[in-house]
């Protein structure tokens, strides 16, 4: 542990991989990665990557409804999600599919959540994840009561609620913070700033230089991260859940990061932002900084990439066509979980629902 | 058998499930050390600890936002909002979030969780602490909107909502809440949620209501029974899901029907109880429906408030339309 937040005010950026692959050694050989770990976070960054790119193919072939792509923030959400246990709660946005996937949700059930099937936003049994947040922060709060329960239930759980930089504009942002400092329960709040609300930049959104310095006000402790940087995301975060499960209270971490697509496939971002502002943030791409590193470590080749991409092109392709065969559950269903029991007038409109189709 | 207060049998319903099942937790403003601003909470952190009963930062959103996750994951958490007006400050997370994690996960997410809210009027409070709201939920499917009336029913009713697996909003009207002390069984017993009363039989007319308003709506009907006309009386209890059966039993039997309440008029329970009659047996009716309701404006100041909500003039104002109408 190299204890960042005593070290380090919230107003720093930390980095241990710059964007050439050169890295801290100090840094790293205090982490003391193993390999697997390393090849574990490049498995899932890329993965993430190409499947991103995939669904925004498949949203053009009308195949998916609306999609929020993630690209540009594979590091921050592979090195946060990764240094979760699987007893650990993730409470997620809809930008995070690739933390939900890291933490259980399979590529069938992601499908069957952008296809409109009823229960595609149903977690997993075994997985300790919240179903996909559509509101901005109004998970926030929801993970602080989760958190909260564990502590309550003495649990050895820590929960992570991942959120964007527009969130830390929203009431519930503010609530769920210091709700969380004044119970001291064990959270991390992961907040993704990659620049944009949909059109709204960053320095639209706040006038505070950071989103970590607003950690001071609430009595907690909050760190300025590289979001594309795999590992020093990985040790904030690893380092942020250890602090809360041994009950030393909440920490807010900003990871650094970029969308590099539009909002969703619904929105156009030619219109508020320029090429040269994309371009930038494209040089300090996550995967390919974290490949140089791999490679100067001997770890990874040209050719185990091109193997690995073509592998995750077929699986994606094959899930994709195993899942367009999967029969619709039946349109009624709507009715059963709106309560544990439809109430009597439910009922009856659940019947008239079911016969006009079944007509 | 000893006689309760409503807000006695409040406290009361609360200790005994907080007894019976330690995922039982309290949490909002002022309800621990103070025992909140009514005393409904009154002792109940002295008993059960500060683990388990949480005087909360003051941010209503917050409260229920948090209660959403706490029973999410596992915990079956009663929020009190001081006042029914502060409710808006919540919104998203009642509607929005409480009332759709069942559905929204498919079912593998439950929201069993109690809000507790003091609302109606005639107390003489400052703005936004005696609007009835109770309409807005009503139209969040996901949620159970319940109101007592009286102490015995108060009880049941909340150990009902405590117990349920889905958001109940528990809506308690200010001014019964030391009105009178009725019979209130010692041990815990639930009444049904979505079940109406009648509470006074008559065949002349029905009066539908709830809450606030039951105790003049009583009195009045026991005035008309001493001129030889039999109101028959609804204390509806439940307001969503709404008794649809026990309001068309009483209309097919009487053919006229006065819905009261202290809500403004245009979209609230009234609306929806005249949609459901004119659906259900509009061939029943002999007269036309009649609302004695707040009218369409904010709730009033304090000089205004006694003409602005039903009372016992206004309702026997109704009473005659609707019996003199051929």
């Amino acid at each position: 542990m190299i204890n960042i937040f005593e070290k380090h005010q919230p107003t720093e950026m930390y980095q241990i991989v710059n964007e050439r692959g050169e890295y801290n050694e100090a840094a790293l050989n205090d982490l003391n990665l193993n390999n697997e770990l390393l090849q574990n976070m490049h498995y899932w960054m890329l993965k993430g990557r190409i499947m991103d790119q995939r669904f925004l193919k498949l949203h053009r072939q009308g195949r998916i409804g609306t999609y929020g792509p993630f690209s540009g923030q594979e590091a921050a959400q592979v090195g946060s999600a990764l240094a979760l246990s699987k007893t650990d709660w993730v409470v997620p946005s809809y930008r995070e599919s690739l933390v939900s996937m890291i933490h259980g949700t399979s590529l069938k059930q992601f499908l069957s959540y952008l296809k409109g099937y009823f229960g595609g936003n149903r977690p997993p049994e075994d997985a300790k994840l919240f179903p996909i947040q559509v509101i901005i922060a109004g998970q926030v709060p929801h993970a602080v009561g989760c958190a909260w329960a564990s502590k309550l239930k003495k649990e050895d759980s820590v929960t992570t609620v991942y959120f964007g930089d527009g969130a830390t504009s929203q009431g519930d942002f503010h609530e769920g913070l210091n709700f969380a400092a004044v119970y001291n329960v064990p959270i991390v709040f992961f907040c993704q700033n990659n620049q944009w609300a949909i059109s709204t930049p960053f320095e639209k959104q706040t006038t505070s230089e950071t989103i970590a310095q607003k950690a001071i006000a609430y009595g907690m402790k909050g760190v300025r991260v590289d979001g594309n940087d795999v590992l020093a995301c990985y040790q904030v975060a690893k380092e942020a859940i250890e602090k809360a499960r041994k009950g030393e209270g909440p920490t807010l971490i900003e990871a650094v990061t970029y969308r590099r697509e539009s909002h969703t496939t619904a929105d156009d971002w030619t219109k508020y932002r320029s090429q040269e502002d994309v371009d930038a943030w494209v040089k300090k791409d996550p995967i390919v900084r974290f490949e140089r590193f791999l490679m100067n470590k001997g770890l990874l080749t040209t050719e185990r990439k091109e193997e690995m991409v073509k592998q995750f092109e077929e699986e994606i392709e094959k899930a994709v066509k195993d899942f367009e065969g999967t029969p619709l559950p039946p349109a009624h269903e709507t009715f059963d979980y709106v309560y544990e029991k439809p109430h009597p007038q439910l009922l009856k409109q659940r019947e008239e629902f079911k016969n006009r189709l079944e007509r | 058998m000893r006689k309760l207060t409503m807000i006695e049998a409040i406290r009361e319903a609360m200790e005994q499930e907080m007894e019976k099942d330690q995922n039982v937790i309290i949490l909002g403003e002022d309800v621990g050390v103070n025992g909140g601003v009514f005393r409904a909470t009154d002792g109940l952190q002295k008993k059960f600890g500060e683990d388990r009963v949480f005087d909360t930062p003051l941010a209503e959103s917050g409260i229920i936002g948090t209660a959403v996750g706490l029973a999410m994951n596992g915990m079956r958490p009663i929020a009190e909002i001081q006042f029914l007006g502060f409710i808006y400050q919540t919104m998203d997370q009642i509607c929005a979030q409480a009332a759709r994690m069942r559905y929204r996960s498919g079912g593998r997410f439950t929201v069993p969780m109690v809000i507790r809210s003091p609302f109606s009027g005639n107390v003489r409070s400052p703005e936004l602490h005696s609007d009835s709201l109770e309409a807005l939920f009503m139209h969040s499917p996901g949620l159970k909107v319940v109101i007592p009336s009286n102490p015995y029913d108060a009880k049941g009713l909340l150990i009902s909502a405590i117990r349920e697996e889905d958001p109940v909003l528990f809506f308690e009207p200010m001014k019964l809440y030391r009105s009178s002390r009725e019979e209130v069984p010692e041990e815990p017993y639930e009444i049904p949620i979505g079940k109406a009363s009648v509470i006074k039989e008559g065949e002349d007319a029905t009066i539908a209501t709830y809450g606030g308003t039951v105790p003049m709506v009583l009195k009045t009907a026991q005035a008309f029974q001493e001129k030889g006309i039999n109101l028959e009386v609804i204390d509806l209890r439940t307001i969503s899901p709404i008794d649809t059966e026990a309001i068309k039993e009483s209309v097919d039997k009487t053919g006229r029907l006065m819905i009261v309440h202290e809500a403004v008029k245009t979209g609230g329970v009234g609306a929806e109880i005249a949609t459901i009659v004119s659906e259900e047996c509009l061939y029943s009716l002999a007269a036309p429906i009649v609302r004695v309701t707040g009218y369409d404006t904010p709730y009033p100041v304090q000089t205004v408030e006694d003409d602005w909500l039903p009372n016992v003039e206004r309702i026997t104002e109704g009473v005659e339309n609707l019996l003199s109408y051929q």
